[in-house]
């Protein structure tokens, strides 16, 4: 008996599937690509010397964003320092030091709700905590601790999965050559592990760079270059922001989107290649 | 072989959880030999073997009852120091479990752990230990290479070195042939011929010929009506597969089940 339903024959299948998933993938590199070429196209003429070592002029019509470029990484490498050792921390109690259950569950339920939780809601926890109650102010801390505390969970997540996915032969293997349990994490969990825990950092670092909403609340948006943690400072995405909403300058803004593409992909070179050294060293 | 028992067990009951896993076992297993463990999957023959370094400790809601001795000093007592035991008795697993790091990192890995520092030290101890394993050669001039870019064989060796890095007494090996092609089986017979002369050394196996070919004593198990994994027959080697004592060992060993 005939079938009524549209039927392809087990190769015709194959083949629309296959083309059906090349076109999906082919479309989303289409959209990235052209992104990142629009954006250097429009911002990289705008690139010079000066752009790059001037502090902003006339509210970023003129000068450069020397001062957002210190801010963005002043910001940034206080949020990954702060936040690295309590994720990894919090990972390693997890996957090596409890049985599962209810204070594991406790801990992994709030950790994936923190992470669903919107960057303004951040942004105002850190206004609120940070800025006012501890009278930290608008500052690279104030900003550097709300950042810590949104990346936390990436960074709990993809390392509490890089230290879980490391074969348990090779705890076992350190226990019977008498390795205590933090020689056994250090010298046998973590080398295998190091790979998928920077991983996560990566993730972090970029959502620290790119993040808006968190930072223009606790670091502030001043232009003067930061002379230290307990100064305002504003990051290239504020620039970026303020320069664009507020009709400053378009040509500046793409100017900093440009650097900021440019200083994403330079950190995202130099960690891989900073975790192969790790890596292969072995130690 | 030695006249003295390097390790006893006295009446071991082992329970995972609720399972009794090991029943009443008493051995006692002569120094500077080769025993080899034998008897169907599932018989205990690896809970025996990891009895002696309390690696069954790691594994959650394992119980041990009875006394298991190293040189008459009890491994199950209060005080006992763990990772001190382990020094003593050393594992080599079933499949090569190198880690992601150089060939000389991984044969001073204990070494490193008990706290020795110098690089003279090191370095002697992964030469001493890579000729011990008659991987020297083979290495000595790719220490700083990748060890998981070794063959099977030369991981399992490596394996091997970095096991005897630690100065055991005693060698447990856990089926650490089954993983390999017969060449390298034969390399790692022969080591362990080599290897008798200076430590004590266990072997699970599922090989009947490896057992003859290489153990001095054979211990086989097998579970009964209750599951529980038991010491049928322990015995020298010869002994065993000649004149078996036990009906079930003959006709385990002539291949009837198992």
């Amino acid at each position: 008996m005939k079938s009524t339903r549209l039927s392809l024959s087990p190769r015709a299948a194959e083949r629309v599937i296959k083309v059906f998933v090349w076109a999906v993938a082919l479309s989303i590199m289409a959209v990235l690509v052209s992104i990142v070429v629009f954006i250097l196209y429009k911002g990289l003429p705008v690139i010079n010397a000066g752009f790059l070592t001037e502090i902003p002029r006339r509210m970023g019509r003129e000068g450069g964003i020397a001062s957002p470029i210190v801010g963005t990484l002043l910001v940034t490498a206080l949020a990954v320092l702060l936040a690295t050792p309590f994720g990894m921390g919090t990972a390693f109690y997890l996957a090596e030091y409890t049985r599962d259950g209810a204070v594991t569950r406790i801990i992994r339920f709030s950790a994936e709700s923190l992470a669903g939780i919107p960057s303004i809601v951040y942004g105002l926890f850190g206004f609120i905590f940070f800025v006012m109650y501890l009278n930290l102010g608008w500052s690279v801390l104030s900003g550097g601790l709300t950042l810590a505390v949104m990346i936390l969970p990436t960074i709990i997540r993809t390392s509490e999965e890089a230290v879980r996915s490391v074969p348990t032969i090779y705890r076992e293997v350190s226990f019977s050559l008498g390795g205590t349990k933090w020689q056994t994490i250090r010298g046998a969990v973590f080398p295998s592990a190091v790979r998928g825990i920077a991983n996560g950092i990566i993730l972090s670092i970029g959502r620290s760079v790119a993040e808006t909403a968190a930072v223009v609340l606790t670091a502030g948006s001043a232009l003067r270059m930061p002379d230290g943690v307990f100064a305002p400072a504003r990051t290239m995405a504020v620039h970026f922001y303020i320069l664009a909403s507020e009709g400053i300058s378009m040509d500046n803004a793409y100017g900093t989107a440009a650097v900021l593409i440019i200083l994403i992909f330079l950190i995202n070179i130099a960690a891989n290649m900073l975790i192969d050294r790790l890596a292969t060293k072995g130690r | 072989m030695g006249e003295k028992p390097k390790l006893k067990a006295e009446a071991i009951n082992l329970y995972y959880g609720g399972t009794r896993a090991l029943g009443d076992i008493t051995a006692q297993i002569p120094e500077r030999s080769i025993t080899a463990v034998i008897g169907p999957s599932g018989c205990g023959k690896s809970s025996f073997l990891r009895l002696f370094n309390r690696m069954n400790d790691l594994i959650p809601y394992a119980r041990t009852e009875g006394g298991a001795f190293i040189d008459e000093l009890p491994i199950y007592a209060e005080g006992t120091d763990v990772t001190a035991l382990r020094r003593r008795v050393g594992m080599v697993f079933q499949k090569p479990n190198v880690f992601p790091m150089s060939v000389f990192e991984n044969v001073v890995i204990g070494t490193r752990n008990h706290g020795v520092k110098s690089r003279a030290e090191l370095e002697m101890t992964a030469e001493r230990c890579l000729r011990l394993a008659a991987l020297w050669d083979e290495v000595k001039d790719s220490l700083k290479k990748p060890g998981q870019g070794l063959s099977a064989g030369q991981q399992q060796r490596l394996c091997i070195a970095r096991a005897l890095a630690v100065n055991p007494e005693v060698i447990l090996m856990d089926e650490s042939c089954s993983a390999l092609d017969p060449e390298s089986t034969m390399k790692i017979e022969e080591l362990m011929l080599e290897l008798s002369r200076e430590y004590t050394i266990i072997l699970v196996t599922h090989n009947m010929e490896q057992a003859v070919r290489v153990s001095d004593m054979a211990a086989f198990f097998m579970i009964d009506g209750d599951k529980v994994g038991r010491l049928v027959e322990f015995s020298p080697t010869a002994d065993m597969f000649y004149a078996p004592k036990d009906k079930r060992t003959e006709d385990y060993i002539t291949g009837r089940f198992g």
